[in-house]
Parts: C-alpha cells; structure tokens; sequence
C-alpha cells in the first residue's frame, strides 16, 4: 500500500503450454501513478527481462477493452479472481501476485480456456427465441421496474470469476455455474424469451444443475458488476422445483 | 458444399448483424474473431443507437436524421447509403427491443430516448451506459442460436491475415492463423465480409480496445482494396487518460446534462466545488448557445484544445477539462449512467456524483475505411466490408450514437448482398483451382518464417510506441503540412527498422507478441495513408483541421480520398471520387449559430 516506493513487483505464474509445469517469475517495474495489472504486463511485454536480469519472454495473457466490460482478462490477483484491468497497483498487497485461474485449462500463461461457460449458454438456451430479423413491428411493452430488474442481470460479461470462485463448480460435479444459472433468470423474465423457459429449467435440473449449489456466496462477492447472482439462484431454484412438481404431476 | 458458404471476419455488431442474415437466408457462415465473438470491441459502445422513432412528440423524422447525419459529416458522405441507414433505423431499433436489449423505458413503458450531439431531438435509445454491450449481447445470443443449429461456425482465437485473391481479382477465402498452435490455414468461401472495426492502435493509446488494430484492412489494401478518407480520425472530446489507454466517457454524459467547464483563472487550485458558478467557464455553452455542450465531437475538441493550448486554462496547468455532473440527482444518473460513471470511479478512484470528472480528447474512431459501393462490396469482387472498417457513412465526423446503428444497418446489406453473390458463384458450379490456395499461404508462411528467424535488435512493443506517439502527436486534433510529411518520413524509418525486428518469444504455442509484431506491419501501412491522406487534403473538414487551410473547400475538395497501395513501389497512391450530394446540397456547417 506505500505510494513512496519507486518500483513494484510483479510476480506471474507461468507455464510454457498445458503440458508442461508451471514456473514463477518475478517483475521489477517503475512505479507510475495510476498503473494497473494489464498496463504492468505491457510494460514487461515491452521489456521481458525478470528481476535478476535473466531475458524471458512476454507473458501471454487474455486482454481486449481495458475498461472491464468485455470479460477477457480475467486471473487470480494475489489469490482473488478477479479482472486484471481494473486491478489498479496502488490499491494491491506487494509484491502482486499474478496466477491463471485453477479450474479452467491453462493455455499459456495467464490465458485460461472459459469456453464452457459458452457451452452452457447453449444448453440453457439464453438466448430469446424471435421470429426473423424481419420487420414485425415494436417488441413487448415492458415496465421501468422490470427494466431495471433484467438490465443488471444483462450486464454479466462471461468473465468466469464466479465459477472460479465457487467451491461447488469443479469436475466432480460438472457444476453450470452462477452465471448461466442468472442468465436463465433474465430470459424466463422477459415476456417472449419465457417461451422457452420449460426447456431452460429442465436443463438445470440433475446432475451439474442447480440443485449443485452449495449457497457458498462466493460467487456474488466476487462478481466485478455486482450482479446479484444469489438471488438470481434462489430464484431460478424455485422455478427448477416448481417444474419439477409440475412434471411429477403430469407424468 | 449444400448450401453457399461466406467467411464473416469479426464478431462486433457489424459482423454478427451479417452472419444472423447469412444464416436466416439459408447460408453457412464461418465466422473468424481474434477473441470470443462476444468480448469484441462493439461493448464498449455506451451511450446508445440514433432512430427518429420520435417518441417524444418533437415531430423529429427519418429525413431529419438524415440532414443532421450528413451535415454532422460536413458533406463529405455519399448521401444515398446515409439515407438508406436512417430509414432503415426505427425497425432495427423494434428488431433489437423484440430480441430483448433491457432499453430503458419510460413511465407508460415505450422507449426512452435521450438527446445526443448534433442534433437537437432527443433521438438515441439506450441501455443504461452500456448500450453497445447491451446490443452486442443480443446478437451474440442469436448467432448462438444458429450456432447450435448448425448455420454458424465460429472460428474463436483466430488472426485474419490475408485474403484468398485469384488471378481474375477476385476473392475466394481468406488465409488465417490460430492463436494457439500458430498454424496458417486457409478457408474457402463464396465471399468473405470484412468486419473488423477500428484501427485504434495506429495511435497508441485511444479508447479502442486492443484488437482494433485495423490490421485486416491493411492486408487487403495492400493487396489491392481502396482505403477510403483515412484521413478522417475522430478524436472523443471527453475521455479518461490511462496508463494503458484512454477511457471512454461517453457523450450521454453530456446528453443527461453534463457541463464542460474550467476554472476561469489560470492555474485555480481550489477544489473544483468550491469554486463559485460566476468564476466558471462554460465555454461551450458560450460559444455556441444553440447546442451547448452537445455540439458534435469535432467542435467539442478543438474546443478543448483551444482552452487548454491557446488560454492556458487547462485544471492546474495540465491538459484537461471538467466534466460535471454533479449537479444531477443522484437517483437519475444511476439510473441512465450507471455503467459510465463505474468505470471513472473504479479507473480514477472519484465519485463523479460527488466531484467533477477531469477530462481531455482521445483518439476514438475512424471515419475512413475499406472503400465499398452502395452494397457494402469493395472494389473486390467477393469482397465486402461494413462497419467501422468500411469508410461509408459518416463522411468527416460521425454523429455519436450513429455508430452502432452503422455496424447493424452495414451488416444487414454486406450479409444479404454477398449471399446473393454467393449464390451466383454457387451456382455456376466454380471451382478455385488449389494452387491459389497454396500460394496464398505460402507467401504468409514465408513472412511467419522471416520473422521467426529475424535477427535484428528492435523491439515491436517500443517501435509501436513510437508510431502511436508521432500519430497522435501530427494526425490528430491539428495538421500541418510540415508535420505531417514528418510524419510519414518517421513510418518509413519505421517500417526500415521493421525489418531488423527481434522477436523475444519465439515459440509457436499461443505467441501473443508474434502475432502483434505483425498486425504493426500493418499498422506502419495503414498509417502512411492516413499521415499522407491528411497532407493532401488541404482544406479544414470535419474532424480534419489545418490551421493553415481554416475553411471547406468544396470545388476542390468535396472528394472521397481513394488510397491504392502501389506494390512496386511500397507506398501509398491517391485518386479522389466525387462525392453524390443528389439530396441535400452542401451548406456551410455552423453550430455557432442558427443552420
């Protein structure tokens, strides 16, 4: 937290290719005001040299907006998931510490394949099912209130800290995670996307769905847009169940 | 092949508006994105999307659009596609509230509409301050939905490096490599869409994200597409300056009510709310009283720069400006600017509820881009273009909230136009004799090789520094002559010291660095055209401002730059186009007084 010192260090997990073993390495970088993670890995890309002067190569690492709405940098900073853009060093325990997510596959570096979160868009179906793109006049009217219920929930920008963050989500039991359980929340609140909500509720029930959750809370604490996912699974949960009492009634 | 098959490169809202179109009319679409479709740069869009659905009972119109469209642009924009893009406005923005974008609403829950620069109705729906997100969001999620039916592939982690150009110039795949294992491959399709937005980069730190480097729109220049009016670089008059780049604050800052102001003694150290209202300057609402501080962007920076640079009345002596807000109810601006107003607290560290933000220009968008004609196709045949990598609606200054309605609006005719051509090539039974193929990635294999085995002493990260300092410095705000062939003398030096480049990482798994030092090549390209572009142009217009040209000129320049890259000679060449004004003629372009 001292803003007197010139440098700071930077140590990165790294590891060559997902077959190989992780190394640590460590940074030593001009401290300038106002600097965060990703403007700390560009200055080691443009310098990859460590502390103990040995050459290296930059660190490979997801990045595209810098302004945290595009998801992509995500990591563990000093044990936190959370995004590396808005991680400002001045307000970091030193040295930082910078690690890949553990429960996504290592690609290189900080780089993490997320692409299941993807997949399970898919199997929840979030998306709203409309006709074409042809004109077929105004949508549904829809109140303030409700606007500002599913616009938060809209916001979720995939980043994964989340399920990273969430005892229950690992291979065992191939949990689906907060994020595509808030999704279903958003669609079976709008008027046309409940078309679909049966299909979306189904497919979180046995094995991996939401019956999973473990109601750790980690994953609304480390949301970086405050998405409020517990009540998104309290409520998603009461759907699954009432689903499935309609099911067993009709079966 | 069952059904005609078209390469999409980009997954913004321009690309994923073209592959829902493709798909929809019964076509494949491969769809190429350096990063998963739904992180691309079209969510950083805030302040939201223009349609004269006149909701608000301003008798506002789709012509009326179209005026403020063109005449925002300085008359530089073919008039027909801008026409074309503001009738087609309102049904996108039904289409968009049918596929669920959370706009907000009003009491009797219709659309809200907020009011934006250069234009007096209040005429741009949004989603909180993340509309571009919200809209993006959207799409993504029915290109999904193709996607799981089996319409769309998406080729996720994968950098555009060429185009497959036959014999006869015409275009027949692109050549790609994968971010992971590095490997060059090639994809045949009937036609390929180029959608892949801005070339923020060229200027170091901009509000673009960090794929807009607009390195597939050099690639295809400089294998024979026309760049158009690359000159034109729309600097934001509000942005946030950053370590890694310049964030964003969007204009519905100013649309909700926000005020530029600075202290009217130079140098004023007190706290910026402590100053009194009669020792502030309003400059812009001074200056021009009709739009006050919603004057389009262009009028909006210069103005800035002429307080900060001429009257020395920048905060403390340094290049910024306020941004208030603080005299909004809270409730309001959590409500409409939420989004935004995170983004400076988390970035700066201040409630901007509760102090002034401090603001300056930053590089945001371009206004140039691959030529097309008026169905998106570029002087290629089997080649399109939409978006911000396309050059054709926005003339010499865009509107804000006109660009999100540009990507879908281009999207939606490069999708259905290069389908049908498609169609056309499916038809007749065309074979692309394989060696083309080969060739293609040969030559991109040959330049992987060259730079993997390079010897030299340059570091791509320090030489892109350097080119984002001098663009910024000589391509932006102001141009003079002098330094703008300056300019282009230092991309040469650039480009020569290119050659000796050393890569630090020279393994083939997930390189990130050798996959930028060659998007700068093409960078250092493209910016010859802008830095030579901006020297020819000797005129002031729109976003383009020569102190030593102060006025439009319109017998001489009321032109479309047209760059060809002239291979044997490794340098930019220019042909201007006249540009079609068949529907609203040319008037001065005034916002300090009544149009």
């Amino acid at each position: 937290m001292a803003n007197n010192r010139k440098t700071v260090i930077i140590k990165v997990k790294r590891r060559d290719n997902p077959n190989s073993k992780p190394y640590w390495e460590e940074f030593e970088l001009a401290r300038r005001p106002g600097m965060n993670v990703t403007s700390s890995l560009m200055d080691i890309a443009a310098n990859p040299v460590t502390r103990d002067g040995k050459k290296t190569t930059p660190v490979t690492y997801d990045s595209n907006c810098l302004e945290e709405i595009c998801g992509s940098c995500a990591m563990l900073i000093n044990g936190r998931a959370r995004m590396a853009c808005s991680a400002l060093i001045d307000k970091l325990e030193q040295p930082v510490k910078l690690e890949p997510f553990s429960k996504f596959p290592v690609i290189r570096d900080l780089s993490v394949d997320r692409s299941v979160l993807f997949e399970n868009l898919k199997k929840v179906k979030a998306w709203v099912p409309t006709d074409g793109t042809y004109d077929l006049g105004s949508g549904p009217r829809q109140s303030a209130e409700q606007q500002e219920i599913n616009y938060p929930l809209s916001r979720c920008i995939s980043c994964c800290c989340c399920m990273e963050a969430c005892p229950q989500f690992n291979e065992k039991t191939g949990f689906v995670g907060a994020a595509a359980i808030s999704q279903v929340r958003l669609f079976n609140n709008h008027p046309t996307g409940k078309a679909l909500k049966t299909e979306r509720l189904k497919a979180l029930m046995g094995d991996g769905g939401i019956q999973e959750c473990g109601y750790a809370q980690n994953c609304v604490e480390v949301c970086p847009k405050d998405i409020p996912l517990t009540k998104s699974i309290a409520d998603v949960g009461g759907q699954v169940m009432w689903q499935a009492l309609k099911d067993l009634f009709r079966s | 092949m069952a059904h005609p098959k078209i390469i999409v490169v980009g997954g913004g809202l321009a690309g994923l508006a073209a592959t829902i179109k493709i798909a929809e009319m019964g076509g494949h679409v491969d769809l190429f994105s350096i990063v998963p479709v739904k992180r691309s740069h079209s969510v950083c869009a805030q302040g939201g999307i223009n349609a004269a659905k006149n909701l608000k009972g301003e008798g506002d119109s789709t012509w009326q659009h179209f005026d403020d469209t063109v005449y925002g642009g300085d008359f530089l924009a073919n008039q027909p596609p801008v026409k074309v893009m503001c009738d087609m406005a309102p049904g996108i923005i039904d289409l968009l509230d049918r596929m669920g974008v959370p706009f907000n609403r009003t009491a009797e829950g219709v659309l809200d509409f907020r009011r934006f620069g250069g234009t007096l109705h209040h005429r741009t729906a949004f989603a909180g301050a993340t509309t571009g997100q919200q809209l993006l969001y959207a799409l993504d999620e029915q290109v999904r939905r193709y996607e799981s039916e089996g319409k769309v592939t998406k080729y996720e982690g994968w950098e555009f490096l060429s185009g497959v150009i036959d014999g006869n110039r015409k275009c027949r795949g692109i050549c790609a490599m994968d971010l992971r294992g590095m490997e060059v491959i090639t994809f045949p399709a009937e036609a390929v869409i180029i959608a892949t937005g801005g070339i923020g980069a060229i200027f170091g730190k901009s509000t673009n994200s960090v794929v807009c480097t607009g390195s597939a729109q050099s690639a295809l220049y400089q294998q024979g597409a026309y760049y158009a009016n690359g000159e034109f670089i729309q600097v934001h008059p509000t942005s946030i300056p950053g370590e890694d780049k310049l964030r964003l604050m969007s204009e519905s800052a100013r649309g909700e009510g926000g005020r530029v102001w600075v202290p009217k003694q130079p140098g004023d150290k007190r706290e910026p709310r402590s100053i009194p209202e009669n020792e502030r300057w309003y400059f812009l609402e001074e200056w021009y009283p009709k739009y006050g501080n919603l004057v389009p962007r262009d009028v909006a920076t210069r103005a800035i720069h002429k307080v900060v640079y001429e009257h020395h009345l920048g905060i403390d002596g340094q290049p910024m400006v306020y941004l208030d807000l603080t005299h909004i109810d809270r409730a309001a601006l959590d409500r409409k600017l939420e989004g935004i107003l995170e983004i400076y607290e988390k970035f700066v560290g201040d409630d901007p509820r509760e102090v002034p933000m401090k603001i300056f220009p930053g590089m945001h968008y371009t206004m140039g881009g691959l030529w097309v004609d008026f169905n998106q196709k570029t002087n290629i045949d089997g080649l399109y273009a939409c978006g911000e990598a396309d050059y054709s609606i926005h003339g010499a200054n865009r509107l804000g909230a006109n660009s999100l309605m540009s990507c879908i609006t281009g999207g939606f005719q490069a999708g259905p136009n290069a389908m049908n051509y498609a169609r056309g090539v499916h038809k007749s039974g065309y074979e692309t004799p394989q060696p083309v193929y080969e060739s293609e990635k040969k030559r991109q294999e040959d330049i992987n090789h060259r730079l993997m085995s390079n010897d030299g002493t340059e570091n791509p990260f320090l030489l892109w520094r350097e080119l984002g300092d001098i663009m910024t410095k000589n391509c932006t705000v102001i141009r003079y002559n002098k330094n703008l062939q300056e300019t282009d003398a230092k991309l040469v030096e650039l480009l020569e010291r290119f050659r000796h480049v050393n890569l630090s990482d020279r393994t083939l798994w997930a390189n990130t660095s050798f996959a930028f030092t060659r998007q700068l090549y093409n960078m250092l390209q493209l910016g010859r055209v802008i830095a030579q572009g901006a020297g020819l142009r000797n005129e002031s217009r729109g976003a383009h401002y020569k102190p030593e040209y102060p006025e439009r000129d319109d017998v001489n320049f009321l032109k479309t730059t047209k760059a060809y890259f002239a291979a044997d000679a490794d340098e930019p060449r220019f042909e201007f186009e006249p540009v079609d004004t068949s529907m609203i003629p040319p008037r001065p372009r005034r916002y300090d007084a009544a149009s």
